[in-house]
């Protein structure tokens, strides 16, 4: 019998529908259920008023990365709300029993940052999290896609989810980024060639080259960001690179468990023959460092280039779209971007905040001082990224140029934890959301990568970080 | 969830394209652990000046906004966060259905567990609906789910998709939680036939 050839996506799909009813979405099962304290309180809420249990707790997990303050730990909780979120948290994962990586453990982390770290994220698995950028997990080969509070609460009393199968589409990159330009910039790139809807409906598989030649750190900023175009998850296929960073990861398979799961796992890519319903390519050679001008992902241009005209744009919506999110950045049409003033500098995020970003932007802050004036925050993706960065004396280099080094979390990504632009100021960030306010109200953010934002810091203006690198 | 039925009520639009969810609700409203009263925090940074005063111009600060049912949106409505506070603001501030040409896929899965209607029309129909409600804010459009049409002011019947399940979902108030805890024999033949990839109660960590 020969099997029809398969995507990724399609083996994972069948490997885990456990009905699919004529005229119904299919029965998903999930093997990996993250939450975190902000979309979780209303599905546990739910679970209480209908009297039902977690059905699978050794197959959730827990942990506290939007609301905490990045302060440190002995610090009190200011935000009464904050406080009383979190303890909710803790209060559902003791009634429940699902383990958490709370407040003061040194595992604790932003949730898309934990689950690879821990080893929890493994190839071939459906991974689901109240949280749209688990696409980052695809990174290992797995399915992982954001769901709201409704489906948390499905998955804590099931285990499973109601999905339409989502169509396919391979984003060929070819060739490879050169000097000075980052995975941040190949997905931004991308997004802004497609659009922010430009792959709604779709689940993406990135392929090609130039994403082979992506460590995993690297391969998790491009999958995070797929959400930006609005794909329904981004994957990349297990290779030799994934298996080394997995082994010996505290939750990985061991010994003859971990030989068979890699023998597993290498069954999992596409078929050579297999059919994407869309296929984009993309020409990573001719990739320079992106920045945003405007208020979505979308909205991003070379960074030597300038802000496009809104009378160019054909379509009403999209040109309103530009004009009000010009009116709100207070750029002009035609502007460079090179050289414009900036107040704040945020490195982290679960896009950003891992410890080959942290060494990027230190690469480039070691030895110089972060510009007069201008504020910059480090934030390290989870305690361990914390621990592992100041092992290797990054904290040191961040402190001495200027900088702030904090505890682990979301922080100016989401801007919920204290952490936030002031009214008209402008930030580049590492983060992947330029949204009107996303990082305060009425702050403004260029979203870049730890190369470019490093170089923000030192010379206080937009800079092509390749004039600063050696 | 009450059954979905059909609705007659003005308009509120706002032609934005890629209206996102923090747009819809802002963050610093999801430190929250209830689903209640969000609707007076819909669409905040664009309704409120800094001063908690409404700003006279922004649509939803007319003052027949709270009766009105329907929002029509640009393309790409819902983008972004996956927050359901999204919708819950919403339905909380009294819609029951949004129009666009096309919606972001948590967004959408998110609204219609809550009862909220998402309708995609052509780019034609949409263009349209902006100019009768530019031209005459106080016309009315008609949803009727159980035959999938936009009734217009002038009587012309416009049909838009929905698949069957989510619409028997709607029109029944059924909830798919119920219908996914059916499963439970199919759920545990499947697990008795795919041992746990991961356990993470383990803690060698």
């Amino acid at each position: 019998m020969t099997l029809a050839p398969r995507t990724l996506f399609e083996k994972i799909w069948e490997d885990h529908v456990v009905v699919e009813e004529p005229d119904s979405p299919a029965v998903l099962y999930i093997d990996l259920h993250l939450i975190h304290e902000v979309t979780s309180p209303q599905a546990f809420e739910g679970l209480r008023r209908r009297g039902l249990r977690v059905r699978r707790p050794q197959q959730t997990v827990a942990t506290i990365d939007h609301s905490i303050p990045t302060t440190p730990p002995e610090v009190p909780i200011a935000d009464p709300q904050a406080a009383r979120q979190i303890q909710q948290i803790v209060e559902n994962c003791r009634e429940f029993g699902i383990p958490l990586h709370g407040i003061g453990s040194p595992t604790r982390g932003i949730v898309h940052v934990i689950g690879p770290e821990l080893g929890l994220t493994q190839p071939g698995m459906t991974i689901v999290c109240g949280d749209s950028h688990t696409s980052t997990h695809g990174a290992f080969g797995a399915l992982a896609f954001g769901i709201g509070t409704s489906e948390v609460e499905h998955v804590l009393a099931t285990q499973c989810l109601l999905q339409r199968k989502p169509r396919t589409c391979q984003i060929y990159v070819d060739g490879y980024l050169r000097q000075g330009v980052t995975a941040k910039d190949l997905i931004l790139g991308l997004i802004a060639q497609i659009g922010s809807g430009g792959g709604t409906g779709y689940v993406f598989e990135y392929a090609g080259p130039a994403i082979r030649a992506l460590s995993m750190e690297e391969r998790m900023t491009v999958c995070n960001m797929s959400i930006e175009a609005g794909a329904r998850a981004g994957m990349i296929a297990p290779d030799d690179t994934t298996f080394e960073y997995l082994a010996g990861r505290p939750y990985a398979p061991k010994g003859e468990a971990w030989d068979a799961a890699v023998k597993q796992w290498r069954t999992l890519p596409s078929d050579p023959d297999a059919r994407f319903d869309h296929t984009i390519t993309l020409d990573a050679t001719r990739l320079e460092p992106m920045i945003t001008y405007g208020t979505n992902p979308a909205m991003a241009i070379p960074i030597s280039g300038v802000v496009p005209d809104p009378a160019s744009v054909s379509d009403l919506g999209e040109r309103q779209a530009v004009e009000k999110a010009l009116r709100y950045m207070d750029l002009r049409p035609g502007q460079r971007l090179l050289g414009h003033p900036i107040d704040v500098v945020f490195i982290g995020s679960c896009t950003n905040g891992r410890l080959s970003d942290l060494r990027q932007a230190a690469r480039l802050l070691k030895g110089r001082r972060v510009k007069e004036g201008v504020r910059v925050l480090v934030v390290p993706g989870s305690q361990s990224v914390k621990r592992a960065a100041e092992a290797e004396g990054l904290h040191r280099i961040f402190l001495e140029a200027g900088a702030e080094w904090r505890e682990s979390g979301c922080s100016m990504c989401i801007a919920m934890n204290g952490d936030q632009l002031q009214p008209g100021q402008y930030a580049v960030s590492t983060s992947n959301r330029n949204f009107e306010g996303r990082q305060g109200p009425g702050g403004r953010t260029f979203l870049a990568s730890p190369l470019t934002a490093a170089a923000a810091a030192v010379s206080g203006v937009i800079t092509d970080p390749r004039t600063l690198l050696e | 969830m009450q059954p979905f039925t059909p609705i007659t009520s003005r308009v509120v639009a706002l032609p934005i394209d890629n209206i996102d969810t923090d747009q819809i609700i802002p963050a610093r409203f999801l430190k929250t652990i209830s689903k209640e009263g969000l609707g007076q925090h819909l669409f905040a940074d664009w309704r409120y000046n800094p001063d908690g005063s409404p700003k006279p111009d922004f649509p939803l600060n007319q003052p027949w906004a709270r009766e009105a049912h329907i929002l029509l949106v640009g393309d790409n409505f819902g983008c972004g966060s996956s927050r359901e506070h999204a919708p819950w603001a919403l339905i909380d501030f009294g819609f029951r259905a949004v129009i666009s040409t096309s919606f972001a896929d948590i967004f959408r899965n998110n609204a219609l567990k809550n009862g909220l209607l998402p309708v995609v029309v052509d780019t034609d129909t949409h263009r349209r609906l902006f100019d009768l409600v530019g031209a005459n804010p106080s016309i009315t459009l008609t949803l009727d789910l159980a035959s999938q049409s936009l009734i217009l002011p002038d009587g012309q019947q416009v049909h838009f998709p929905i698949d069957a399940f989510n619409k028997r979902c709607l029109l029944e108030g059924i909830d798919q939680l119920g219908y996914l805890l059916k499963q439970e024999p199919l759920i545990q033949a499947y697990e008795a036939a795919h041992p746990a990839r991961v356990n993470t109660r383990i803690t060698e960590v």
